[in-house]
């Protein structure tokens, strides 16, 4: 038993000390594991599972459990900035007026600001369909300058406030070409 | 005398044109940003751009956000550049290039990986890594 124990430790300062280069694949805030393709040479290694590891100089794949990872990268994940915060805000159809739920919504776009240390605002402007997509290209980047001035008017500071119109890429509802849709005529705020 | 002011004029322009990548969200212990020769102290709230070397101490810490939401943090003793990095807001299309020459390196992909799986590649002294839309953590150990 002790030697099996002694035989662990060994194994576990091996992995978290040896020179070399280390890279593992985390589970996403929201469980989500997507890829790294790891090239080295001519050799490819895919990680595609929560902790799969690759180290240098071994062919084979590994796995780090999640108190390695925190031993070895504590100091950089509690450096991880804060997730942007995401808010949707909806115009009363044919104004530039927000409607009474999207004016709710300005308050917790400000609590957001409050929460992180040196807040920046990215205002996206969104369209849906009608129309060609160059007149959204400009419509969406409108709709974002309307609440970016919003946002200067409840005392954000105008310098920490980009904008960005995306047109009808991005359809939070998809539908077919030129339809009206008042879910995707939306602007998003990205607190970060 | 003509072309030494199209060489002002043009430094300037191009300094106003070199987009910020991103900015530093958390800084601890002792951090600095490389920028040409300049060597200044990281803080939180400063500016990040292309060619960017950060380089921390033993106790350093620095956490970037970059214009893509991506967000990286790089942990003690460690030299990370930005050597590239584009990002277009409206298409987000774009290229994020960076290497790691020694330390700890976490980062979380933005949005021009979601885009275009190949906008994203972090170097190593040994190994090119193509992010394809994950959370993962690097380390370099120089000993």
């Amino acid at each position: 038993m002790a030697v099996l124990v002694v035989a662990v430790m060994v194994a576990l300062a091996i992995i978290t000390a040896a020179p070399g280069e280390t890279v593992t694949v985390l589970p996403s805030a929201d469980g989500h594991v997507g890829t790294v393709v790891v090239q080295r040479g001519e050799t490819q290694q895919v990680l595609h599972e929560a902790y799969a590891t690759s180290l240098s100089g071994q062919p084979e794949l590994t796995r780090l459990s999640a108190e390695q990872v925190q031993s070895t990268y504590g100091g950089a994940l509690h450096a991880l900035p804060a997730r942007p915060a995401t808010f949707l805000l909806y115009f009363i159809t044919g104004t530039d007026e927000l409607t009474e739920e999207s004016k709710l919504e300005l308050d917790k776009v400000l609590a957001a600001l409050r929460a992180r240390p040196s807040p920046d605002v990215l205002v996206i402007g969104h369209t849906d369909t009608v129309g060609d997509p160059e007149a959204n290209d400009r419509l969406s980047a409108q709709r974002a300058e309307t609440v970016k001035s919003f946002l200067i008017g409840i005392g954000i500071p105008a310098e920490r406030i980009r904008t960005a119109g995306r047109g009808e890429r991005e359809l939070l509802v998809p539908t077919a070409a030129n339809f009206d849709e008042p879910r995707n005529r939306r602007v998003e705020i990205n607190v970060r | 005398m003509r072309a030494s002011l199209a060489v002002v004029l043009f430094s300037i322009s191009a300094a106003a044109l070199a987009a910020d990548a991103g900015e530093i969200k958390v800084v601890s212990g002792a951090a600095h940003i490389e920028r040409g020769s300049v060597r200044l102290p990281a803080r939180v709230g400063m500016p990040v751009q292309e060619a960017d070397r950060v380089v921390t101490g033993v106790d350093g810490n620095v956490g970037i956000t970059f214009a893509d939401n991506s967000l990286l943090s790089i942990g003690p003793s460690s030299t990370f550049a930005i050597d590239r990095y584009v990002f277009d807001t409206t298409t987000h299309a774009g290229k994020f290039d960076s290497t790691l020459s020694k330390g700890t390196l976490a980062v979380v992909s933005g949005k021009m990986v979601k885009q275009s799986p190949d906008a994203m590649h972090v170097r190593t002294p040994s190994a090119i890594m193509g992010v394809r839309g994950t959370d993962f953590v690097v380390r370099v150990s120089d000993h």
